[in-house]
């Protein structure tokens, strides 16, 4: 992998700078390749640019201005307000209280959809297991269903009144809470629920993890006489290390940006205990207020490479 | 002793199976009790003890999901703009995923770290001039600004990159030295052999643009271009939020197409999934 470029690249410089006929049929040659290539490339990257490029940067310039949404007919309305949005934000009680709910979201929610995923990957990966693929494709079912349509079910799950989940509870004698109503149970509520959902998700990309592993180190421990536990931790676990971590990476970015669940499930209550900074960024656009969503936005996106930096360090290869 | 290592192992093997069937019961549980409930009337919804089987088997929830609210028209906006989004994706996609994977021209690696570098930024930072371009464009409440954002997603570009490197380039070295041209040899050649990973892509992108909620929130303004998610999510936080039958009728027209192709088509999904996991 290291050698390559070494020895490709005097190759290359040599072969550039024959006598002049051949230099020119090579140089029509590489515009040709050329033309070719942005010909398939023109109609993704127009859009991507239009769509997706020119916005991010469009974004970070905004959030450097007082932006609203009257401005938009009127552009000399908009100042440069230098850092004005971002030092407010941090002293937006709405604000701080959604990166907190964010975070404990991430913190709780990312280590128990790995946790599930690992436990029902390993479940389903040991050996000669019948049902594996019924298992499977239940697991795997809520992933590909429409979060709104999973909100709404699971709302009236945890109805206080007439839920399934407090009728159960009622049943055996136990007086549910009133939970998405309770402001230390909803947040805790809306975790689990996302748990449940994407765990599935993470299991099939575990499960083809540990189908990578060689079967002999496996039956090299067993003849060292290492116990099944001991297998997992020695074995199994070092050797799904970039797997995890790249299920950790995808779904800590996801978590992050929770938007769906608080919006049709609590609104961001009661008192915003589930407000997160996604449904807050979502309130200041509604309100208006471009620059400093904006602005929002542009800190959620430095949280997204934090946290992907940081698992990389703890769980990356230490070499 | 061998036999009461095969006796523990009965006994593990009775365990797992008895935990994974919670788990299954647990996960799929929810869907089984909205199809059921949605065919109950309003009051054995909400019974105390509940009921698993409607004691009346009813479809008055489908008959005003119907008639009362929009319902046909939100279905057939869904599936036009996920259609639409789905077959713009494969065409962009695999162009660009060629040019990436087996063409040589200048500002090709510059093109591709901008798509991977795309993947890592929230929806939440190009939302906001996403929205003013649009209704700069005067595409608000519109079909084409439903789906003009979501045409070049970066996850399709890596994804289809991935497959075509595994291409062997003998194949097009072949098809070129016959004298067949550049699109000629994406037409008969390349695409053909790309069908496993077009299946995969138009299947998650079709799903996601399905169940895409945030973009036509804002973008369609009136109900005649509101989505299934949209219109849901509507009527679940409107005056209609204690109608629960009526909701969960809902919850299955969402739920329940995407339920038939996922079963349906499900060796892609899990091809799809786990070759992205592992690279």
């Amino acid at each position: 992998m290291t050698s390559a470029p070494v020895a490709t690249a005097p190759a290359r410089s040599v072969g550039d700078s024959p006598d002049r006929p051949a230099g020119s049929i090579r140089r029509r040659q590489r515009l040709r390749r050329a033309l070719t290539g942005w010909a398939f490339s023109a109609p993704y990257t127009v859009l991507f640019l239009v769509f997706m490029a020119v916005p991010v940067v469009v974004s970070l310039v905004m959030s450097f201005t007082d932006l609203r949404s009257t401005d938009l007919r009127n552009p000399f309305a908009v100042n440069f307000v230098g850092l004005d949005n971002y030092t407010r934000l941090f002293s937006d009680d709405l604000f701080l209280r959604s990166s907190v709910n964010t975070l404990v979201f991430v913190v709780i929610g990312v280590p128990l959809t790995i946790v599930l995923a690992l436990a029902a990957a390993t479940a389903l990966n040991s050996g000669l297991l019948r049902f594996r693929a019924l298992f499977r494709v239940g697991f795997y079912l809520p992933v590909v269903t429409s979060i709104v349509a999973v909100a709404v079910v699971w709302r009236f799950l945890l109805d206080p009144e007439v839920g399934l989940i407090n009728n159960l509870l009622r049943v055996v004698g136990v007086d549910g809470p009133s939970w998405l109503f309770d402001t230390k149970l909803a947040l805790p509520s809306l975790i689990v629920m996302a748990a449940w959902r994407n765990f599935g998700f993470l299991m099939v990309i575990f499960l083809a993890g540990l189908q990578a592993i060689p079967g002999e180190l496996y039956e090299a421990a067993t003849l060292d006489g290492a116990s099944r536990w001991q297998q997992f931790r020695n074995v199994t676990l070092p050797l799904l290390r970039p797997t995890l971590l790249f299920g950790g990476v995808v779904t800590g970015i996801g978590y992050l940006q929770f938007f769906e669940e608080p919006f049709v499930m609590t609104q961001g209550g009661p008192l915003s205990s589930t407000l997160s900074v996604s449904y807050h960024i979502y309130n200041q656009f509604g309100f208006g207020n471009y620059g400093y969503a904006a602005a929002a936005s542009y800190v959620l996106f430095i949280a997204i490479v934090a946290l992907s930096v940081i698992q990389f360090r703890f769980l990356g290869d230490r070499k | 002793m061998n036999a009461q290592v095969r006796q523990r192992d009965r006994v593990a093997k009775a365990v797992l199976y008895a935990v994974l069937t919670v788990g299954l019961v647990v996960v799929v549980g929810p869907f089984v009790w909205m199809a059921l409930s949605s065919l109950k009337p309003e009051g054995e919804i909400r019974s105390v003890p509940p009921t698993w089987l409607p004691e009346t088997w009813t479809l008055d929830n489908f008959r005003d999901l119907f008639s009362r609210l929009d319902f046909p028209l939100f279905f057939f906006n869904s599936a036009f703009v996920a259609v639409a989004v789905t077959l713009g994706n494969l065409l962009f996609c695999s162009l660009v995923g060629y040019a990436l994977a087996k063409l040589r021209y200048p500002g090709k690696k510059v093109l591709f770290l901008a798509v991977l570098g795309m993947l890592m930024v929230p929806g939440m930072v190009t939302f906001v001039p996403q929205f003013v371009l649009v209704s700069n464009m005067g595409l608000t409440n519109s079909y084409a600004g439903l789906i003009l954002p979501f045409l070049v997603g970066p996850f399709g570009v890596f994804l289809m990159r991935q497959f075509l490197q595994s291409i062997p380039d003998d194949l097009i070295e072949a098809a070129r030295v016959d004298g067949a041209g550049e699109f000629r040899i994406f037409a008969r050649v390349v695409l053909p052999l790309c069908r496993p990973a077009l299946a995969t892509l138009g299947i998650l992108t079709f799903l996601a643009s399905w169940n895409n909620f945030l973009w036509p929130l804002v973008v369609a303004s009136t109900e005649d271009k509101y989505t299934l998610p949209v219109a849901l999510a509507l009527y679940s936080i409107g005056q209609n939020r204690t109608d629960f039958g009526l909701l969960l009728a809902g919850a299955v027209v969402v739920v329940v197409p995407v339920l038939i192709v996922f079963l349906l088509l499900q060796r892609h999904f899990m091809r799809g999934i786990a070759t992205t996991g592992l690279k």
